[in-house]
């Protein structure tokens, strides 16, 4: 007994140990080569894990000072946030209409909600493009503020349908009975108990519009407009020369603050896709 | 309420989605983008007789196809141990969610640089354990070339799939198993049932449509997306890691043959869409 709980104690942290190592081994390559010194990085002899000279700042420093990193930076911050925003004032009042919709209509419009969320922008950016250049946002950040809802608001309808239909009818009847407004039934019943529905969507549609590379890549080809995902590219990799170092550190720079973000969120994202509400004790 | 998102919806997804099928039937191109002359189905038969195509079509069943394979199990992994608690457990929840925080592109550019073909220091550890090298298992050469060779450019390609959608998926999952009542576990430790008799008779039948619709969901994804390929392989050497997303890129945008590229988009729609109705017939199903 005592030798098979040793036994699966070790299993487990090795499990969790390479589960770990694997999803960080590229990003503590990415940050170890940020702060290399050319000399030391480009010598195959070298122990690349490493710091055969001392590590320099000075790719960051080029990074923001001889880039447009900052400037992506910003797009990126600014079309994720206006995103977010559109995303919730669009769906959250979709999902919660949807989920008070008995019958068969509801259902099926549910289904097609999350039939459109799969519908890649690879199939839409084609034409969208077209749509895009005819009402002359080309070349903005409007571009892909205007599309990015497209991925965003579906999934979020979706997902935030679910956790109205679990509020279960009778706490809103009986608030309705109390003399409270439907919108004051919505603002301040429904919405609190979605709260852990509400904080996925935003991590998501945050997300989706950060890592989104088609659509940024297409509509926009003006450094001004870019977002970091189609701008770091393009920026540090000129022909055949590659700022590695400088590549590496914008990465990890959006990278890590995320993953620590998302990471103390845990938590909440795994409650946001729990389909099944635990019932208020108040009910 | 519910009509500005649908009118959205319609407007930005619907009317580009008939375009789209509209522009796979005109003689479209970047140039001239009005969609006129009706051609028929000529650009599906012009793209299908591409080398190219069929390299593409090929490659994105088969990165499709491993990549959800690989994903199945390894989500079932990160999921059993995420389930429980543990000493340190903020901090591995952080670890293991980075490759989702990171760009797909950006995350892509540093797998290029971590599978360098020069200096990749997964080449530097082979050679140091003595597997790489002049004289050695894995060749003369002192280098992998990961992205220059058609299966392990593929290969590549699939690992970094995995490791970017890894975090999703488990997240998804892990929802269902918390689900899963305590007792159920209690009572089968009760009655002597060991650990893998407990996650094949309990744990993977309740997860199991859960599973398959976070495998799918992640999976379509997947298949729809160009970003990875886009950015590491460039569907090189040669065709033999083009994929379909990154072709309709290609041909479409780069190439400037609007048609051909929105029918080589389509050509995904008739896959994505059994799929999907089928992780739909599923999550519906559960929801009962």
């Amino acid at each position: 007994m005592r030798t098979g709980q040793t036994l699966r104690m070790v299993g487990f942290y090795a499990a969790l140990l390479l589960s770990c190592a694997f999803a960080i081994f590229p990003a503590a390559w990415m940050l170890i080569t940020a702060f290399k010194r050319n000399a030391d990085l480009y010598d195959p002899a070298n122990n690349p894990f490493l710091f055969n000279l001392p590590p320099t700042l000075s790719h960051i420093g080029f990074l923001f000072t001889e880039t447009n990193y900052p400037v992506f930076l910003w797009n990126s911050l600014f079309i994720g946030v206006v995103v977010v925003a559109i995303t919730l004032v669009l769906a959250v009042p979709a999902a919660y209409s949807l989920a008070r919709l008995m019958g068969h209509w509801g259902e099926h419009s549910s289904i097609a909600i999350f039939l459109v969320y799969l519908i890649p922008p690879t199939l839409l950016f084609i034409p969208l493009y077209e749509v895009v250049t005819l009402l002359g946002l080309a070349n903005t950040v409007w571009s892909l503020i205007l599309v990015y809802p497209t991925i965003t608001v579906p999934f979020c309808t979706w997902l935030l349908l679910s956790f109205f239909r679990s509020i279960p009818r009778e706490i809103e009847e009986a608030a309705l009975t109390d003399g409270w407004s439907r919108i004051g039934v919505f603002f301040r019943v429904a919405l609190p108990l979605a709260v852990p529905g509400i904080t996925t969507c935003i991590v998501f549609a945050f997300a989706l519009s950060l890592s989104d590379y088609i659509y940024a890549a297409v509509f926009v080809s003006s450094t001004a407009s870019r977002t970091v995902s189609a701008g770091v590219p393009t920026e540090l990799i000129r022909g055949d020369i590659y700022y590695w170092q400088a590549l590496m550190a914008a990465t990890a720079i959006v990278g890590l603050p995320l993953a620590v973000v998302y990471g103390l969120l845990f938590d909440w994202l795994v409650k946001g896709f729990q389909v099944e509400l635990p019932r208020s004790p108040r009910a | 309420m519910l009509a500005p998102a649908v009118i959205y919806v319609i407007a930005l997804v619907a009317v580009p989605f008939f375009l789209a099928i509209a522009l796979s039937l005109s003689e479209a191109t970047v140039g001239n983008p009005a969609i006129q002359q009706f051609v028929g189905l000529d650009n599906f038969i012009s793209v299908v007789h591409d080398a190219a195509f069929m390299f593409a079509l090929r490659n994105s069943i088969i990165i499709t196809v491993a990549t959800l394979a690989l994903l199945t199990i390894l989500t079932i992994l990160q999921v059993e141990l995420l389930a429980r608690d543990f000493p340190g457990k903020r901090l591995a929840q952080i670890l293991l969610i980075l490759p989702w925080a990171m760009p797909v592109a950006l995350a892509a550019v540093g797998w290029l640089w971590l599978l360098d073909s020069e200096f990749s220091p997964i080449d530097w550890i082979l050679r140091a354990v003595g597997l790489l090298g002049p004289g050695t298992v894995l060749g003369p050469a002192n280098n992998l070339f990961y992205l220059g060779r058609e299966w392990l450019g593929i290969g590549a390609v699939v690992i970094i799939n995995v490791w970017r959608t890894l975090p999703l998926s488990t997240i998804i999952v892990l929802a269902g198993r918390t689900a899963i009542p305590n007792e159920l576990f209690e009572q089968a430790e009760l009655d002597g049932a060991g650990y893998f008799r407990i996650l094949f008779q309990i744990t993977l039948p309740a997860l199991a449509i859960l599973l398959t619709v976070a495998i799918l969901f992640t999976v379509l994804v997947i298949f729809g997306d160009m970003t990875v390929v886009a950015l590491t392989t460039r569907g090189g050497p040669g065709y033999t890691t083009e994929i379909l997303p990154y072709w309709a890129y290609l041909k479409g945008i780069q190439g400037g043959a609007l048609s051909q590229g929105a029918a080589i988009a389509l050509f995904l729609f008739p896959v994505l869409l059994a799929v999907s109705i089928l992780a739909l017939r599923m999550a519906y199903r559960r929801q009962e």
